[in-house]
């Protein structure tokens, strides 16, 4: 089946849009850590250093998920691997 | 690009380029923006060392203001190893150091109207790679074969090492997540404000400094401090209690 190139960057965008839903997920992470976070230095506030730093930490992990998604999106936008 | 998802914005330009082509062995190879960015990087970096280290020979008890500001950057470093590696930290303040410095003067390069180093998958990779080989160094140089085929079938019993190959594969994800985060990071930091300064032209003026202070120095100074926190953490997972079998 032949497909003219409009067609696949078209297709490509849409993937574009549903690879970056990817972002839901560490959405919800990151916020969960830092209500956690929060909660925690409410219980002591003597250790908000380092709570601090373990929540970033802990949010920078959670983001690498959403960065996949986020890196197929690029690469589907700007590299176009599916034009022949 | 002639394709035309961005018609519209055909200066949106993020991608790295090729400066000159040489061959090398009948291979043809290209000196990229990439060499010349951590070239540049790397000769700022390479200053200022040659500068602290001639500040610290004469330095004195009194120290100046360069003195002075060595002297907390070194300390700093060294109390972030410490925090976290605790009896191992004395044999791995240079590479922490190190990479710590690069990496977040690489991120931060992008204020420069540098493309950012850290943005091409050759440079994360290698980074990653280093971490990874001193991972399992340590890991057989502080434990015994036996506890590492142990770790290896970990939550089944050691003779039945069903489990070991998806252990293997969590084993060789470290430096693919580990690059890739640092990457995509700073990847789509670049990526985003190509895009602003591509597609709004005279409209971004100014105001894209906000974003400036958060994809490069907020952005890049957390990941600088992720990876370095990973690399600590892993290698003393493995260290154990520090004992040499």
């Amino acid at each position: 089946m032949e497909f003219n190139d409009s067609f696949i960057l078209g297709c490509s965008a849409i993937g574009a849009g549903l690879a970056v839903i990817a972002g839901i997920g560490p959405g919800v992470g990151q916020g969960i850590a830092a209500g956690h976070a929060a909660a925690a230095v409410g219980r002591n506030p003597g250790a908000s250093g380092q709570i601090r730093s373990m929540m970033l930490l802990g949010q920078a992990v959670a983001e690498t998920t959403g960065l996949y998604g986020l890196l197929v999106a690029i690469l589907l936008l700007f590299v176009h691997p599916l034009l022949p | 690009m002639e394709h035309g998802i961005l018609m519209s914005g055909a200066d949106v330009d993020f991608m790295i380029h090729g400066v000159f082509q040489y061959s090398f062995f009948g291979h043809q190879v290209w000196i990229t923006t990439s060499h010349v960015c951590i070239l540049i990087v790397m000769l700022i970096l390479v200053g200022f060392a040659i500068a602290a280290n001639r500040a610290m020979k004469k330095g004195s008890d009194v120290p100046g203001p360069f003195q002075n500001v060595v002297e907390l950057i070194v300390e700093k470093l060294d109390g972030m190893v410490d925090g976290s590696m605790e009896k191992a930290a004395p044999r791995y303040y240079n590479y922490i150091g190190t990479v710590f410095i690069f990496i977040l003067f690489s991120n931060i390069s992008g204020l420069l109207g540098l493309r950012p180093p850290t943005a091409d998958y050759g440079v994360t990779l290698p980074l990653a790679l280093i971490t990874f080989a001193m991972i399992r160094f340590s890991k057989w140089k502080y434990q015994k074969p036996a506890t590492i085929w142990e770790d290896l079938c970990s939550p089944l019993p050691k003779w039945l090492p069903i489990w070991m190959p998806i252990n293997l594969i969590s084993t060789v994800a470290v430096p693919i997540s580990l690059s890739l985060r640092l990457f995509a990071n700073v990847l789509s930091g670049t990526a985003m404000m190509a895009l602003l300064y591509g597609l709004l032209q005279w409209f971004a003026t100014a105001w894209p400094a906000a974003l400036h202070v958060y994809f490069d120095l907020f952005s890049g100074a957390i990941q600088t401090y992720v990876f370095c926190m990973l690399t600590m953490t892993y290698i003393s997972n493995e260290i154990g209690d520090g004992t040499r079998r």
